[in-house]
């Protein structure tokens, strides 16, 4: 037992000396890209315990801090999908393996954060790519439940879990699925109503409790509502129409609530109202088709730079619940195919690092190469946009991070297959 | 509504197009290396490709300011412009043909054309294990669907294995027990295989005995039609190709050996996401291979599936191509070459290649299509920037020599298709509240 054990401590020694010791070292050399500010030629980041310490040319290692050359690579903070099942979906079709979704319709007590399996393949395969962040997100029913925010590492959910709850998600009804217009109508209409009756409810039982009476009995799913009704947590309104993001805007004045906009192929329309009001998008579908069948083909790829110029805060994303959703490992390529049709391409790099930690209130922390946020970094051989990039090296809050998966161990085995 | 983009469509259909020629261009041709310099065109076919090239007189001559030009991209499986795709029913639907239900004005065409696609396989779906016969076209946008069609491409079938086929019939309209269909097993889908081709063994006899008989002159009478049996009959004469839709490893080599049984040829698989656990027979069989780059984990069949898939069978000697199956992604399929180089280190002419060459010798019109070669089609694609690189974009698409999509163009009609959609909504607007007006009945 002591043998294996000392064997594997070897084995796993020599692969940490191969990255780095522990949470301490220095990238020296490499062109260093920060996000929040200009890119570093010849830079170096230190970081100690976990947390960048140091970036610029002129950096020294402290005595015992191992020195990794990045020499000819380059270093940029790890990416952030703003929109994933990581964690909580194994196999699409297998309903036992999809944690994502429950029964009812109303349902902000729904934690996902408890739900997350740090084993899941998709895991490690998304972060082989360089994504080293991502919001999980539940979906049915109008309100889904509470999104969380986690890095891709971690022993347990718990040591994953960056915030655990960073948006009560919803969808806004609409007159789209199935049946005739008259049924949808009806069925959106019912909707829209029980949605403003439950958050009434959730004001009545926010009174409640304030004036605490003797009565007053609690009830997990309002309780839940209250920090969405005391704008602490934000909405995150899935809305796909005009129509839908319009009503969902005046739904969110209404209630006063601070609100994100998901989905949304048509905000572009809406881009002035959103700036206006301070409403953040994130865009799980550039890789997707218009909208309607009369838009221009390349809508969907114009709609970031169009919200960029606009002035909305966006970012981008991988899942999108009914939606054209991708694999979580193709994030980067959801930024890259806004860039030929208008967005400047450090705002689409923006867009899946800082604007997204941003959005996610979390910017404190993580999405940008700068001293005091959590060291997670990515080490390539060019820009991690372009598809024929490769991530050499991962660090999750400053800890080397195993790149192998799934996919990498079935091609050496079968490619070593006599 | 459909009809948006026609009236530059008018202008290509002008008879005659003529000649033209590329100039200051990267040419990439994908077979003979790639290289700065000019394509000439004529009678819609490469007349001459190299770094100087005979400008014929009255030519157009097209600047391309520096950029990429390589051949149309080829996507051995979509199911774009159908009006249905699968029968079903039953599990042997040969008789079926895709070409049938052809809807020339889906727009999918026109994004398909504008992501640089130029020829497209349209597979009949993978609900049967013998599926319908499929149809190949090239995206020349405006034409109708005999106009589309792909002139001399070799017919072929679509055969689908595994879950797909096994997985019990949808739920009827209305409601009801969903339809119970055999097979249900990998175990079945063999025997549903191995029936057809003995049934079509019969079928192939009878009608030769038939015809020996009438050689010799002896009475006969002819053997009763069968319009599902003549396309397997064709398969088994080598006469129609073979696609057939397949993940599993073991499922992939019990095609092969049904195949080889009976005498015939598995063309291409299709998905094919475990082809990289049995390369080797693959390409034994001979078969080429179509798959995504890097779907997985959407059923149980593709959990294994792994991005380097291409490259592992590659590798191994197998002739590999990538497919969409899926309108959008087919738009941006060099992006999916790409992919390729990632996972597994293919070059770039062959990351290319299995967007281009491969695909054509997989669908028996690599003569036609799918490099830049004299005397090929000219279906050729130009992008502002290296195809390979996640920030390439699609400037203009040439088939026969014609340029169906311009995106100069494509910008500056789209204040004039607006202007002509809003008239058309207010006009069905103003309609319908006049209908609405007339059917109202006296209180």
């Amino acid at each position: 037992m002591r043998g294996a054990r000392l064997v594997w401590l070897l084995m796993a020694g020599a692969a940490v000396a191969a990255a780095a010791a522990g949470d301490s070292f220095l990238l020296r050399g490499g062109t260093v890209h920060p996000v929040s500010g200009p890119e570093i030629a010849g830079g170096s980041v230190l970081v100690i315990d976990g947390r960048i310490a140091e970036v610029g040319t002129r950096v020294r290692a402290p005595r015992g801090v191992p020195v990794i050359d990045v020499k000819g690579l380059e270093v940029y903070p790890g990416l952030i999908d703003s929109a994933t099942r990581l964690g909580v979906f194994e196999i699409g079709s297998l309903r036992e393996t999809n944690d994502f979704t429950d029964l009812g319709t109303f349902k902000p007590q729904l934690r996902i954060a408890v739900a997350i399996n740090p084993e899941s393949e998709h895991i490690a395969v998304t972060r082989a790519n360089g994504i080293t962040a991502a919001v999980v997100q539940p979906a049915g029913g109008i309100v889904a439940g509470q999104a969380a925010l986690i890095h891709l590492d971690g022993w347990t959910n718990e040591e994953m879990l960056i915030e655990p709850s960073v948006a009560m998600r919803m969808e806004f009804p609409h007159t789209g699925g199935r049946g005739s217009y008259a049924e949808r109508k009806k069925r959106y209409q019912a909707q829209v109503r029980e949605l403003e009756e439950f958050f009434e409810s959730a004001r009545r039982y926010q009174r409640a409790k304030a004036a605490g009476g003797p009565d007053f009995r609690p009830d997990l799913r309002l309780e839940a509502m209250l920090p969405v009704l005391e704008g602490r947590l934000p909405l995150l309104i899935q809305a796909d129409r005009e129509k839908t993001i319009r009503e969902a805007l005046a739904f969110a004045e209404k209630q006063k609530v601070r609100m994100i906009l998901q989905r949304a192929p048509q905000a572009w329309k809406l881009a002035a109202e959103l700036k206006a009001r301070d409403i953040p998008v994130v865009l799980a579908e550039t890789l997707s088709l218009p909208e309607e069948e009369d838009e221009p083909y390349d809508r969907p790829f114009t709609t970031p730079g169009e919200l960029f110029k606009a002035g909305v805060q966006f970012c981008f994303a991988t899942y999108s619940p009914g939606g054209a959703s991708t694999n979580p490992f193709n994030l980067p390529y959801q930024a890259a195919a806004a860039v030929p049709f208008g967005l400047p391409r450090e705002e689409a790099l923006k867009a899946v690092t800082l604007g997204a930690a941003r959005i996610w209130g979390v910017a404190d922390r993580i999405g940008s190469i700068e001293k005091g946020k959590l060291a997670d970094l990515i080490v390539t051989d060019g820009d991690p946009l372009e598809v024929r990039t490769q991530v050499r090296r991962m660090f999750i809050r400053g800890r080397a991070v195993d790149l192998d998966n799934k996919h990498k161990r079935l091609y050496e085995k079968y490619m070593n297959r006599p | 509504m459909k009809r948006v983009g026609w009236l530059f469509v008018a202008a290509c259909l002008l008879p005659a197009a003529p000649p033209l020629v590329i100039r200051n261009a990267q040419v990439i041709t994908v077979t003979k290396g790639s290289f700065r310099g000019e394509v000439a065109i004529r009678d819609g076919r490469i007349a001459a490709v190299g770094e100087k090239v005979l400008i014929p007189p009255n030519a157009q001559v097209l600047d391309a300011g520096g950029q990429y030009v390589m051949p149309g991209i080829i996507d051995p499986h979509s199911h774009i412009a159908l009006e249905s795709i699968n029968e079903g029913a039953v599990s042997v639907a040969s008789m079926t043909r895709v070409e049938d239900v052809l809807d020339p004005e889906s727009v999918a065409i026109y994004r398909a054309l504008a992501g640089g696609v130029t020829t497209v396989a349209l597979l009949h779906g993978s609900a049967d294990s013998i599926g319908g016969q499929c149809a190949i076209i090239k995206t020349r946008w405006g034409q109708d669907a005999r106009g589309l069609l792909f002139e001399g491409a070799p017919p072929y079938i679509k055969f689908a294995l595994g879950e797909n086929v096994t997985r019990p019939g949808w739920t009827p309209r209305g409601g009801g027990p969903p339809n119970l269909r055999y097979p249900a097993s990998r175990m079945g889908v063999e025997d549903v295989f191995r029936q057809a081709f003995t049934e079509a063994r019969a079928y192939q006899r009878a009608w030769r005995d038939y015809k020996e008989r009438r050689g010799r002159g002896e009475p006969a009478v002819a053997p009763r039609r069968d319009l599902k049996l003549e396309p397997l009959v064709e398969v088994l004469e080598g006469k129609r190709r073979v696609h057939t839709h397949a993940y599993r490893g073991d499922e992939i080599l019990m095609i092969l050996r049904v195949a080889e049984e009976f005498g015939f040829k598995i063309h291409v698989l299709v998905h094919v996401l475990e082809g990289y656990k049995v390369a080797k027979e693959i390409a034994a069989h001979g078969a080429g291979a179509t798959t995504f780059s890097d779907w997985w984990a959407y059923k149980v069949e593709a959990s294994d599936a792994i991005p380097y898939n291409a490259a592992v069978m590659a590798r191994k000697g197998v002739l590999v191509s990538l497919n969409s199956d899926n309108a959008e992604l087919m738009r941006r399929m060099n992006l999916e070459a790409a992919k390729v180089m990632k996972y597994g280190g293919l070059s770039e002419d062959e990351a290319l290649a299995m967007i281009t060459i491969n695909p054509a010798k997989q669908l028996g019109i690599d003569g036609r299509v799918g490099s830049i070669e004299p005397g090929k089609d000219a279906d050729l694609v130009i992008y502002d920037r290296h195809p390979l690189s996640s920030y390439a974009k699609v400037q203009k698409v040439v088939i026969d020599g014609r340029i169906y999509f311009d995106r100069d163009v494509d910008l500056s009609g789209r204040e004039a298709r607006e202007k002509r959609r809003r008239e058309l909504l207010e006009r069905a607007a103003a309609r319908s509240k006049e209908a609405q007006s007339k059917n109202r009945r006296p209180q």
